[in-house]
């Protein structure tokens, strides 16, 4: 665990949130601390997993939870923020993070399961056979359930802080390592008229 | 850095290192005052901060527990997170944008300006824009504002080219890159601008000015300063005559220690330095510190603001450059045929990936949202900045039944939005709207206000020891040698950013405390 996230234990999101599933660019690892050094090894062997998702072997990686459990989340952390342009493997490093808190708070651990249980129970077949309608009205009825509430909030953070997930969707993060946007584009919107010098002044 | 005894009791303690009590301290020191400077949050440096938005947030911004109640939607939003502020030495300089704008001169004299609005606890300022105008002059030179002292302006990024266009065609007159204190040119021992997009997550390249690389340093090098980071203020002392003594806070290992002071000056943000006052009460002062007149905490005004956003058929690529790349100014002028009292400006403004699927709809979810979020590299965004309307019922108080780490009541933050409020965020969501569509827009989307950045009024200034809490100077009305040196001591917030303001404020207060000190009357 990355020492913030030992400092801010409500936001436990944070000890898998750097440089997860990623390619690192190789000058920006040079210049991150020996901790962070750390986190990204433990990122190789998470990329391993998401890996093997292709062979619907994903679940074998799941500490906590069981397959089943596993596949259902999966089918749940797509119809929260679905998007056409990520894989399954984007969304089971969510369930992967699930699975973490649910391996280090038997109370997440429990509402996790009883939601999974829950989502079974209220349509005419298992959660995760239904149909995305179907799933949709479910997941609908229970939004203001705990159990959704940990599920988004999870989900919010694992998602969208995943530098596979940022590439897919056309967010480019950090500019430090190539010394910004100044000479990377920054203002090279060419479907509009240049403002005028007075309004924008050229840059040094 | 010099090391101060507790006992010494010639020191200057200023609780709190951001943009007022950052400033304060250096410009003491210059003028040869020993200051003791406290700040809650631990030293970072340009080194340490990265350009990830929830790491920077968790490395950077004020996450103690508060409560929030009233009609605004950040009760329901964010209920534990009223304000995006900064625990770190630098404070909210650190976080900041950079926008540096002179409040206007009718906005000093709010009550005369707008007349009684019904529920505002409106009141003009005991000073005007004359007085101030030296000072914003000093100010803006100290920060190295950009269009003022022959600093060229910064050059906009994709984000402002949409605003420019799309502003101009509706007929904006005034629109171009802004007065922000971030370097153009190298100035000043840093550098000019990389457009990094990282502003709000602390500036990596020192373009943007903070009291952390500028102030702090400056002070320091005079032999004079003697800053203590992770040391939380827990109360304010005074003895039977009515003078602060000094400042009881703890350590970095917890550890309380009374520091002994000949002047105490409060600049930890609205929030807590209403906080630090109430929870400093005692058997002379019952209702809180220098809190006679009943309004420590009140009058809590957070500026009326808002979000627009529009999704484009080509790519903008906001998250690239200044996050607020450029300003329209017309609608900040006076204007009472609007419908409503104050202005406000569009400034543009950018959020990565993670924050915009965190802020854009909190709590959204589903296929119409994600539409939204695929759109992102199609993107541009907009804030409002605008002024609100005190209210005496909006306030900070203390929590009665929840206490913090050290044992202490934690704030609640009330705010209902005025009808004003909610007239003018209306207004600008349309007039905003107006702005991306006459550029081809494919959707526009008006996002809810954020965490409060801007926190106002908490400890106003006024004329008279009845309406408010300290005089011009941002002297306490009822401890001589106890100051307001942060944006709580706003009588109004007018409409534009802050941050330049209180640095003005605190420029002239330490030439007020020079004065006085030599008249022997400090």
């Amino acid at each position: 665990m990355e020492p913030w996230a030992a400092r801010n234990p409500q936001y436990p999101w944070f000890q898998n949130s750097t440089g997860r599933g990623a390619k690192m660019k190789r000058r920006e690892f040079l210049q991150k601390s020996v901790i962070v050094v750390a986190s990204a090894a433990a990122a190789v062997s998470g990329v391993a997993v998401v890996a093997s998702a292709d062979t619907n072997q994903w679940t074998a990686g799941l500490k906590t939870l069981n397959a089943h459990e596993g596949e259902t989340l999966l089918k749940v952390a797509r119809q929260i923020f679905p998007h056409d342009r990520l894989d399954d493997s984007d969304y089971v490093v969510v369930v992967m993070d699930l699975d973490t808190q649910a391996g280090t708070t038997p109370d997440t651990a429990k509402l996790l399961r009883d939601g999974v249980a829950n989502l079974d129970s209220a349509g005419s077949a298992k959660f995760a056979t239904l149909s995305d309608d179907q799933q949709v009205a479910i997941l609908q009825k229970n939004e203001s359930t705990p159990f959704f509430q940990k599920v988004h909030s999870v989900e919010l953070v694992s998602l969208y802080n995943n530098h596979a997930v940022w590439k897919k969707l056309g967010y480019q993060g950090p500019s430090y390592q190539i010394g910004g946007y100044l000479h990377h584009g920054f203002n090279d919107l060419n479907w509009l008229p240049d403002p005028p010098a007075s309004a924008s002044p050229k840059p040094a | 850095m010099a090391r101060f005894d507790s006992n010494d009791d010639s020191v200057v303690v200023i609780i709190g290192s951001g943009a007022g009590g950052g400033t304060l301290a250096n410009e003491l020191c210059q003028k040869g005052f020993k200051v003791v400077l406290l700040e809650a949050g631990k030293h970072q440096s340009s080194a340490t901060f990265r350009n990830d938005e929830w790491f920077a947030f968790n490395q950077l911004a004020w996450l103690d527990k508060r409560t929030t109640s009233g009609n605004w939607q950040i009760a329901k939003d964010f209920p534990n997170l009223p304000a995006w502020t900064c625990k770190t030495v630098g404070g909210t300089t650190v976080h900041w944008a950079g926008a540096s704008l002179r409040f206007q001169e009718h906005e000093f004299k709010a009550k005369t300006t707008y007349s009684d609005v019904t529920g505002a606890n409106l009141l003009d300022w005991p000073l005007t824009l004359a007085e101030l105008e030296p000072y914003y002059a000093k100010a803006e030179f100290k920060m190295g504002v950009t269009r003022t002292n022959d600093i060229p302006g910064l050059p906009g990024n994709n984000n402002f080219k949409v605003l420019y266009n799309g502003a101009t065609r509706v007929g904006y007159k005034t629109v171009h890159t802004g007065r922000m204190a971030i370097n153009s040119r190298p100035r000043d021992d840093r550098s000019s601008c990389w457009q990094l997009g990282f502003c709000f997550q602390g500036c990596k390249s020192g373009a943007k000015w903070s009291t952390l690389y500028t102030e702090i340093p400056k002070a320091d090098a005079t032999g004079k300063l003697d800053l203590r980071a992770e040391c939380q203020a827990l109360q304010i002392q005074h003895d039977s005559r009515g003078k602060a003594t000094g400042v009881l806070y703890a350590d970095q290992n917890g550890k309380h220690v009374v520091q002994k002071a000949a002047i105490v000056c409060v600049a930890c943000n609205s929030i807590e330095s209403a906080r630090l006052l109430l929870n400093s009460s005692s058997t002379s002062f019952p209702q809180g510190l220098a809190n006679s007149s009943g309004q420590v905490g009140k009058n809590y005004m957070r500026h009326t603001t808002g979000s627009v956003y529009a999704t484009f058929k080509k790519p903008v690529y906001m998250n690239r450059g200044t996050v607020m790349a450029g300003i329209v100014a017309d609608e900040a002028e006076l204007n009472l045929k609007r419908g409503f009292a104050g202005g406000f400006e569009f400034e543009t403004i950018s959020l990565g990936l993670p924050f915009a699927a965190a802020f854009l709809k909190p709590g959204a979810w589903g296929r119409d949202y994600t539409r939204v979020l695929d759109q992102y590299a199609n993107m541009a965004g907009m804030w409002i900045v605008g002024e609100d309307m005190p209210q005496e019922t909006n306030a900070v108080t203390l929590n009665p039944t929840e206490k913090d780490q050290w044992g202490l009541p934690i704030p609640n933050v009330h705010y209902d939005d005025h009808p004003n409020d909610l007239a003018m965020r209306n207004y600008a969501y349309k007039r905003g709207a107006d702005i991306y569509n006459a550029v081809g827009a494919v959707q526009t989307i008006a996002v809810p206000p954020y965490p409060s950045t801007h926190n106002l009024g908490t400890c106003r200034m006024s004329e008279s020891p009845r309406d408010g809490v300290c005089n011009k100077w941002g002297q306490t009305h009822d401890l001589k040698n106890l100051f307001i040196s942060d944006g709580s001591q706003f009588t109004t917030s007018g409409g534009e950013n802050p941050t330049l303001t209180i640095v003005t404020l605190a420029i002239r207060q330490a030439d007020y405390i020079s004065r006085e000190r030599t008249k022997k009357n400090l």
